[in-house]
């Protein structure tokens, strides 16, 4: 056996910085990341990386900053595995595994000019984070905004001091609904799928942006197709297990697409004849 | 121009044995009762005679069962991307398998590319070898259209009785012809006897099945609703062994493990199956196959649905190793004539040709 030493291949990880890490709630933890072989990750919102623990193994995890803030990337990882668990104990200071950013994002450069309605679902926010700083940062660029939020609980809410923030600009209409209140809770209480009909929108130009647990969609597409939204402006990230990111390993395949070079993003009409999409 | 040279039988040991002296040789070797392997030969007589599609097709040498991908110190924080090789000639290797591995090149060539698997298929050398008959009841290779050679090879050999005509197809084949000096260019008789052959190979090969390898892709492009499925998971054992000795079947899983000095380590993958529960799991316990029917369902579509949109062409090569190796005993065979079944052939669908 011959050994080669590989300068190009697509399992080779680069070096990054933990340069902030906080608990966001029992089993979310935040990170700021840097390169340390670039100044920039230049990721489009909606893109992922493959964060890499040597020992313990990779996982792939939503980028949930917006690229337009540069220099950093933040991720938000929930412990429920063996690697997330692994990455839970990183620190600021910490050296970390990068590999990507991977996947098609979102389509950024078609929602421009249009209305916007978010729809997220518990951990669902992590990921269109990336794409709500987007908008807000170039927020000329596009027509109305709408965001909805779900969590089960008050306490599940992430990012709530940007959260508040969002609820008072007056370039954003927000809405956030919880599965089950607390005494202190003043908003609303129910599922998603709730404060959709309510949302004033003009169906031929709004592009609505789905993401969430898989149980969700079918509801709130279901929703959104009756408030006259067309199916390719119904944009939707899905979750797949992955192994490799780069369209190899089959894991994430869902019919003939490879989610983690095809997707997450897809447009519903993309993949509503798939049985297995959603 | 095509090059044809001609090998006399009683040459042909001394071919192989010039051959292992220079190079390490794999061929298909007996093992048991009608189980055959690729495995080293050192002498032309290891090779065995009439030997149906191997145990594991010659995938195992373009994508090994596990191979490392990255070794790291944890400590230094210091991590290499690596990959082995070593430069073989696989003598023996039949049409379907000669498909499979263009199969596995158009996947693993797909950017972003695995230059792991790139860069050790360049170190292989493939001599095919031609069949005339069906190796036993489960190929379909007429059915796939895998039974004529379509390149993918160095040489080929095609057995013409007491010769065989060789088709050069590289030059790397080339050289290989010009080291062992025991070959002679074919004549105009020579290639007339193998068009003949080749005339009496493509009747021998119509396929049984009732249905056109155009046809296939037309009962399977809705076939997710076919009650088959439900059959095929109330018996399969979800074992694998079906994704294993497939030619076409590619996916991994991808492991980390740490040596005992507890500094170093490396991540390798390793062949991994769809048909496993837990494949399509997520990280929040949802799983997006639960189902052995889901599975088996999945399976059938990657080889006769997914792959034409991407790759324009079937991931079935019709070797038949899913069939022999199922302890459930599905059979391709019948799973395809109960699509047929099912979804039916429309005067429509026949139409198309």
């Amino acid at each position: 056996m011959k050994r080669l030493e590989l300068v190009d291949s697509p399992y080779l990880v680069r070096e990054a910085k933990v340069c902030e890490a906080r608990q966001m709630t029992k089993s979310e933890r935040y990170l700021k990341i840097v390169l340390k072989d670039a100044h920039d990750l230049d990721h489009e919102p909606g893109q992922f990386v493959m964060v890499s623990i040597a020992g313990v193994g990779e996982a792939p995890i939503s980028i949930c900053s917006s690229p337009t803030k540069e220099g950093y990337f933040e991720l938000v990882v929930r412990n429920v595995g063996k690697v997330t668990s692994a990455i839970h104990k990183l620190e600021a200071g910490d050296t970390v595994g990068i590999r990507g950013p991977f996947g098609r994002g979102f389509p950024v450069r078609i929602l421009e000019g249009n209305d916007l309605l978010f729809v997220a679902g518990g951990l669902g926010i992590v990921p269109l984070r990336s794409l709500v700083d987007f908008v807000i940062d170039n927020r000329r660029d596009f027509g109305r905004v709408n965001i909805l939020l779900g969590c089960r609980t008050p306490q599940d809410i992430l990012f709530r001091d940007e959260v508040a923030l969002w609820e008072k600009r007056i370039d954003v209409n927000f809405s956030c609904t919880v599965d089950r209140a607390d005494p202190e809770w003043k908003g609303h209480v129910g599922v998603i799928t709730s404060l959709i009909p309510g949302v004033d929108l003009d169906p031929d130009r709004t592009f609505a942006v789905v993401v969430g647990p898989p149980i969700m969609y079918k509801f709130v597409i279901k929703e959104l197709l009756k408030k006259g939204i067309p199916e390719k402006q119904i944009i939707v990230s899905l979750e797949r297990h992955m192994k490799c990111g780069v369209g190899k390993c089959g894991h994430c395949q869902i019919a003939d697409y490879y989610c983690c070079q095809d997707g997450p993003v897809f447009s519903y009409d993309e993949i509503k004849e798939n049985i297995e999409a959603l | 121009m095509d090059k044809y040279y001609r090998l006399n039988k009683p040459e042909c040991r001394e071919f192989i044995a010039g051959l292992a002296s220079k190079y390490k040789v794999v061929a298909p070797i007996k093992k048991g009762e009608k189980n055959y392997v690729f495995s080293e030969i050192s002498s032309p007589d290891e090779i065995a005679r009439g030997y149906i599609p191997t145990i594991i097709p010659p995938k195992k040498y373009f994508f090994p069962k596990r191979e490392t991908l990255i070794e790291y110190d944890i400590r230094a924080q210091r991590q290499r991307a690596i990959m082995e090789y070593e430069k073989l000639i696989i003598f023996g290797v039949r049409t379907c398998d000669l498909a499979g591995i263009q199969c596995l090149n158009m996947v693993f060539s797909e950017r972003p590319r695995d230059v792991n698997y790139l860069i050790r298929k360049n170190k292989l050398i493939i001599i095919g070898m031609e069949c005339w008959d069906y190796c036993d009841e489960h190929a379909i290779c007429g059915l796939m259209d895998n039974h004529q050679p379509k390149g993918g090879y160095d040489l080929f050999f095609s057995d013409m009785g007491d010769f065989h005509l060789i088709h050069v197809n590289t030059l790397v084949g080339e050289e290989i012809i010009n080291s062992v000096g025991v070959f002679s260019p074919a004549d105009e008789k020579d290639l007339e006897k193998l068009e003949k052959f080749r005339e009496k190979k493509r009747k021998t090969f119509k396929s049984s099945m009732g249905i056109s390898h155009q046809q296939l892709k037309d009962i399977f492009a809705d076939a997710e609703d076919a009650k088959v499925w439900e059959d095929l998971g109330e018996r399969c054992l979800s074992c694998g062994n079906c994704t294993t000795v497939c030619p076409t079947c590619y996916c991994f899983d991808v492991i980390d493990e740490i040596n005992l000095d507890f500094k170093t380590g490396e991540r390798f993958r390793i062949w991994d199956s769809c048909q496993n529960e837990d494949f399509a799991k997520v990280a929040g316990g949802e799983s997006f196959r639960e189902e052995r029917k889901g599975r088996q369902m999945h399976r059938y579509m990657r080889k006769f649905k997914y792959p034409l949109k991407k790759y324009s062409r079937y991931f079935c090569t019709g070797c038949g190793r899913c069939s022999r190796a199922c302890m459930a005993d599905i059979r391709i065979k019948e799973t395809i004539q109960e699509v047929i079944k099912e979804k039916g052939l429309s005067n429509e669908k026949a139409g198309i040709s």
